[in-house]
């Protein structure tokens, strides 16, 4: 029984850490003011990536790299489109999705199935791993689980406790007052989508090449809209995506542990959906407190000189 | 001396102009899936030919647009309503789907106990509400919980799709399907009648037709739409003008998805003639839906065209599957770019490109 | 600049003893060491307290030389000049549309002129940005407050200051804001959120933002228009001492007594051309006034004495809440009736929205009654209301009133769409609502190309009498009106403002909510001060004086002739004088 739980911990770490890359790069987005709803398309590009320059190249690291940089310029479109054309964020998202799905999925079609030799493998941390319990869980973990708990807790240090993240937030609440103090709204809208668009290639690097080691058509699964959903479930502090995220990277993981007790495995690859709608409704109920903490201008497109 | 580019607001939108960034956007969105084609190693003429041709140079090719079109029509029409009060609707999908599962429903078990003439109409109204209430989930959901749309509508196309599995795995596992996952076909009463030589069931075509223009005429001539289009422009002035936000969000996402709805009846009832797997139900019309509402630039009656456009987009790519041995995926691609291309022209016609030469004072 | 070294490097002192007091670690060096160093090279001392505070005097001079910026066909600045020196305080006269707003954007860098240039202490200098601006010493506080409203009063101000270190920005913040609290009168609290600042607070907020940032000239864009009186007297405090430590100052304004009490030297613009200057001592109102409008100007518009009609509103014990869990409106009573205007004064933010917002069905109300002609419609809807008969031309008009893309027919129905007149069953009847419109825009005046027009590209004064015209047409009986002139050209004001009282001899009832005490002395009939979610008082303006309204929306009770404010007499329908 202990050792079922200990590997439940283990792989609800490793399911929940795409999770948290993708909900920490949109939390960043949208905190400068931009809705990014094509995160389903960048993971799956950064999925497809990843996979095929790990096969290709022989090495993960460079596999994470292209990831990285094919999820920025994913969301570079997509910055192009809402910050300099000002045009509807949420119609561009979409497009970014369906775009970033039939990329993945056009480029993709000659490597699925075929097995990932080089692995990314854990890196337990000398020392730590070697605690009883704790160490298996926490310590043993790929190199993508460290970076993402590192990151957000950096994140969370920038946005809450640096000149940067004052700008970063001040121009997402209200760009106007951000302009006239000399900042320069645009730039920061650009970085942080591409912060985000680069995250979330990664999320999409850990699923092909630690979580599934493979690659599919749909091998996101609606993980991006999951991240989505989990960025407002964190109310936009990094520290909170921790808990949402590996909450969620439970529910996954559950769906195996359920099946051979016989619940039907349809209603179970239901449960993150109706998961993340029953946490929103949640959220919901308290409604006042939940709107004051989004960014005010989330969404809303600003032409540089309007008061 | 500098030279910047600025986008200024421009005074006065012409229908001409509107029309002309559109084609062009267009042009410039089959040029640039071309480029895409051409990396992937095809021949981007010869590509385009063949969707071409596979989509309109034959009278199997023209039937099969219409036929895809069919839906494209009926869940475009309802997304231009949902999208003018900017409710974004992503469900049409399943909003199909449900309408699609409560048809078949009534076709399976009162399909041969009910008078013939009675079978389809009812499945037709019994598709619409099942629709109807799957929309009217996440309409309830935003006013009562201020849950965003565009989630609330994603989940539930998860949720109706693995309901759809579920249903056809268990307990209505066709017995006369060997095992595949199929529900049992629908008795005769209860499957429409097509165009001889082609797949076009046109009861449903006719529908769609209609839908179209009674939407149309809906948004413009109607109390409601009035309202409808105040909630999209601007919520505040809605609610100063006495407008119930509520009351106005639900009947819009009951029509959209009622209308998605009647869309499934066609498909189960005129295609398939039995459930199988949501995808190939569906086959993403309500993610294409998007486009054809966008294209058709929220016009319920312009949908027409733009849906015939990207049905003829989709036959076209079956065609080239086969042909150039592209992935599914590639129809993705296409709306991917399309759309991207379409939003990009909608900056250009409100706004126009301003060189400003700045000088040192 | 403004740090030690630039001093150092701007004095160029060939002195060992202050190179090496350079070159020690930052954190080391102290401005008062520095100071002590440079006195004993025998610099100015008053030169040195400005050195040793981190700030250099960097504008004696600052000139803009025939600036001129049109805007298509509008030509907002046309070879203007304009001087100012430091220590001045120098007046920018104008109505609305003058050109006073672009020209300080110009200066800010917010707008780039098409010709003329800018000059500090004789040097052409270019602003393209508010960076730039603010590098050279220029400050701006613009009208509606540029603050970030969920943010404390550190982060804001901690915001673009490049001096702020890179973690922890606000504490170091606040520790400054003492330095500048002790200097200028200037006390905030660094840990409060804007939002729960009020309007004076907030202005302190923005001062002191400009002032950190190392601004020299300040720009206030009509700086008194959410302050109580008092609170403007002690902005007048403040400004004083900036300008006797040599801090200079341009007050955009179209109050003619603060121009004529705070400023050295006022100049006046109209249309865009620069109509007279003057020294503040040699001028008085009717000059200035006649030098902004171009025309000796009536001060008031006649108002004739008028037999009160029926009573039509009645407001009982009125209890709202506000957005934020707090009480907006604690308990409110008054009427309202045919033939009068009854005027509610007080800065904004005393709870006047949510009143109006409940009144006419926006807002529920906790506790308390409205009565309209007798009738209970106490938190009744929206479209009730309406139908009952009580008509609203809303706060903000462009966000509220109407809907910008739409045209300017289907705007001009926006509340009575649903009327039998205009909807039969589903359907609209467009007939009838393009001849509704065509009417209210040959009545009201209203200035559009075609009723087809999207009325986004209306002007402000066109919209507002579009809603005004739309609101009257319908015979209501109570017209509720929150300021309705704001932000508008004296034209367009002057014409609603006489639709008002021609419509109160009519016999409507009207309820106005207004900032301007203009306004309110000149249209209405009785006057409500409201303070903090309360009546302060209703006087009959008769008895009232700017003086005593002014107390009461700082919230103190004056001293009335004859007992307090009684809000009805015992005898209701003998007519008021």
């Amino acid at each position: 029984m202990g050792s079922i739980i200990v590997s439940t911990l283990i792989r609800t770490l490793i399911a929940g850490t795409p999770l948290l890359l993708g909900t920490l790069g949109e939390i960043v987005t949208e905190r400068s003011g931009v809705l990014n709803l094509g995160v389903e398309g960048m993971m799956a590009i950064g999925a497809m990536t990843a996979f095929t320059v790990t096969l290709t190249t022989g090495s993960p690291w460079f596999g994470l790299l292209a990831a990285f940089l094919a999820g920025a310029l994913a969301g570079g479109i997509h910055a192009f489109v809402s910050i300099t054309l000002k045009a509807n964020q949420v119609v561009s998202g979409l497009a970014l999705t369906m775009l970033g799905l039939g990329v993945s999925g056009l480029f993709g079609r000659p490597f699925i199935g075929r097995p990932l030799p080089s692995k990314l493998s854990t890196l337990p941390i000398p020392g730590l791993a070697d605690i009883p319990v704790l160490g298996r869980i926490l310590f043993s973990q790929d190199p993508l689980f460290y970076l993402a708990v590192i990151l957000g807790i950096l994140l969370w240090i920038l946005l809450a406790r640096t000149r940067w993240g004052i700008e970063i937030r001040s121009v997402g609440e209200n760009p106007a007052a951000a302009e006239v103090q000399g900042v320069n709204v645009a730039r920061i809208r650009y970085l942080c989508v591409l912060l985000g668009g680069a995250l979330a290639g990664m999320a999409g690097a850990h699923l092909s090449l630690v979580y599934s080691k493979s690659w599919t058509e749909g091998l996101t699964g609606g993980r991006g809209w999951i991240v989505i959903a989990l960025t407002i479930f964190a109310l936009w502090n990094p520290l909170r995506a921790f808990l949402g995220a590996f909450l969620f990277g439970c529910i996954f993981v559950l769906q195996y542990l359920l099946q051979p007790i016989g619940v039907p495995p349809n209603f179970l690859a239901m449960m993150p959906y109706l998961a993340t709608l029953a946490v929103l409704l949640a959220g919901g109920l308290r409604k006042d407190h939940r709107r004051l903490l989004a960014p005010a201008k989330l969404g809303e497109a600003y032409t540089k000189g309007e008061r | 001396m500098s030279i910047s580019m600025r986008l200024v607001p421009r005074h006065q939108t012409s229908t001409g102009r509107q029309l002309a960034v559109l084609l062009f956007s267009l042009l410039a969105g089959f040029v640039a899936v071309g480029v895409v084609f051409a990396v992937k190693g095809v021949n981007p003429l010869f590509a385009l030919w063949k969707i071409l041709a596979g989509s309109f140079g034959s009278f199997y090719g023209i039937s099969e647009t219409i036929t895809k079109a069919i839906p494209l029509i009926l869940i475009g029409s309802g997304l231009t309503l949902a999208f003018r009060a900017k409710f974004w609707n992503i469900g049409a999908e399943s909003q199909l789907l449900m309408g699609a599962i409560c048809a078949t429903w009534i076709g399976l078990n009162l399909g041969t106990r009910l008078p013939g003439w009675m079978v389809i109409p009812l499945m037709f109204l019994v598709g619409f509400l099942g629709g109807a209430v799957w929309g009217a989930l996440p309409a309830l959901f935003k006013v009562r919980f201020g849950v965003n749309e565009v989630i609330s509508t994603l989940m539930l196309n998860y949720v109706a799709a693995e309901f759809l599995n579920l249903l056809i795995v268990g307990p209505w596992k066709g017995a006369t399907q060997q095992g595949f996952p199929y529900t049992d076909d629908l008795p005769a009463a209860a499957t429409l009648a097509v165009i001889p030589g082609t797949r076009i069931h046109y009861l449903t075509l006719l529908i769609a037709l209609a839908c179209a223009v009674i939407l149309f005429v809906l948004v413009h001539s109607t109390t409601f739409g009035y309202e409808l289009r105040v909630v999209g422009e601007n919520p505040e002035a809605a609610r100063y003008a006495g407008i119930d936000f509520f009351r106005t969000t639900v009947i819009l996402m009951v029509i959209s998805g009622g209308v998605a709805g009647l869309a499934g009846v066609g498909e189960t009832a005129g295609i398939h003639h039995h459930l199988t797997y949501p995808g190939v139900i569906s086959a993403g019309y309500g993610f294409t839906g998007i486009i054809v509402a966008w294209l058709a630039k929220l016009n319920p009656l312009a949908s027409i065209v733009s849906a015939l456009f990207f049905a003829g987009i989709l036959v076209g790519g079956d065609a080239i599957q086969i042909s150039l041995g592209l992935p599914a995926a590639t129809v993705h691609v296409f709306n991917g770019v399309l759309l991207f291309f379409l939003i990009m022209g909608d900056t250009f016609v409100n706004k126009r490109l301003v060189v400003i030469r700045g000088r040192r004072s | 600049m403004r740090t030690v070294e630039g001093a150092v490097l701007h004095f160029a002192v060939r002195s060992r003893e202050v190179r090496r007091f350079a070159a020690r670690p930052r954190g080391v060096r102290s401005g008062r060491l520095l100071a002590t160093i440079m006195n004993r090279r025998g610099i100015a001392t008053s030169t040195v307290v400005r050195y040793s505070q981190n700030i250099m005097p960097k504008i004696d001079l600052l000139e803009m030389i025939d600036i001129s910026k049109s805007f298509h066909t509008i030509r907002a600045n046309q070879r203007v000049n304009l001087r100012i020196g430091s220590g001045e305080i120098l007046g920018l006269l104008g109505e609305n549309g003058a050109g006073k707003t672009t020209l300080m954007n110009i200066l800010y860098g917010l707008i780039a002129p098409d010709s003329g240039e800018i000059r500090i202490n004789g040097q052409p200098v270019g602003i393209q940005s508010p960076r730039d601006a603010i590098g050279l010493g220029i400050g701006m506080v613009h009208q509606h407050f540029m603050l970030i409203e969920n943010h404390t009063v550190a982060e804001n101000i901690a915001l673009g200051l490049s001096d702020a270190p890179f973690l922890s920005p606000s504490r170091h913040v606040a520790r400054r804001l003492s330095e500048f609290g002790e200097r200028f009168g200037l006390k905030i609290n660094p840990q409060e959120r804007i939002w729960q600042l009020s309007a004076g607070e907030q202005q302190r907020v923005e001062i002191v933002k400009a002032l950190v940032k190392g601004a020299d000239l300040l720009i206030l864009d009509e700086p008194t228009s959410v302050l109580t009186p008092q609170e403007t007297e002690q902005l007048f405090v403040i400004l004083r001492r900036m300008s006797a430590e040599g801090h200079s100052v341009i007050f955009i304004s179209h109050k003619l007594e603060e121009i004529l009490s705070i400023c050295h030297r006022v100049m006046v613009l109209r249309k865009g051309e620069v109509a007279g200057k003057a020294e503040t001592k040699d001028v008085d109102k009717r000059e200035l006034a006649r030098m902004m409008v171009g025309r000796e100007i009536i001060f008031r518009i006649e108002r004739p004495a008028l037999k009160r009609g029926e009573l039509v509103l009645e407001v009982r014990e009125l209890v709202v809440p506000g957005d934020r869990q707090q009480v907006a409106v604690r308990g409110v009573g008054f009427q309202v009736f045919g033939n009068e205007i009854f005027g509610i004064a007080g800065v904004s933010g005393n709870g006047q929205r949510e009143l109006v917002e409940a009144i006419t069905g926006l807002r529920r109300a906790s506790e308390g009654e409205v009565l309209l002609g007798g009738q209970d419609i106490t938190n009744a809807t929206a479209r009730v209301v309406a139908s009952r008969g009580i008509s609203h031309v809303p706060e903000e008009r462009i966000r509220f009133g109407i809907v910008p893309n739409l045209f300017v027919y289907e705007n001009a129905v926006l509340k009575q769409h649903r009327q039998r007149l205009f909807s039969r069953v589903l359907f609209l009847n467009f007939g009838s609502i393009r001849k509704y419109a065509s009417a209210i825009i040959e009545r009201f005046n209203v200035s559009v190309p075609t009723i087809d027009t999207p009325v986004k590209n209306l002007s402000g004064g066109n919209i507002q009498k579009l809603i005004l015209g739309r609101e009257i047409s319908g015979q209501p009986v109570l017209l509720v009106a929150a300021h309705p002139t704001y932000g508008l050209d004296v034209g367009a004001t002057e014409y609603i403002r006489r639709q008002l009282l021609e419509k109160r001899g009519e016999g409507l009832a009207v309820l106005l909510v207004s900032e301007d005490l203009e306004e309110i002395f000149e249209l209405c009939d009785r006057i409500a001060v409201m303070y903090e979610g309360r009546f302060m008082g209703i006087v009959s303006t008769a008895q009232a004086t700017m003086e005593n309204i002014g107390l009461m929306m700082a919230g103190s009770m004056p001293e009335i002739a004859g007992g307090g404010a009684d809000p009805i007499p015992a005898d209701a329908g003998r007519g008021l004088e």
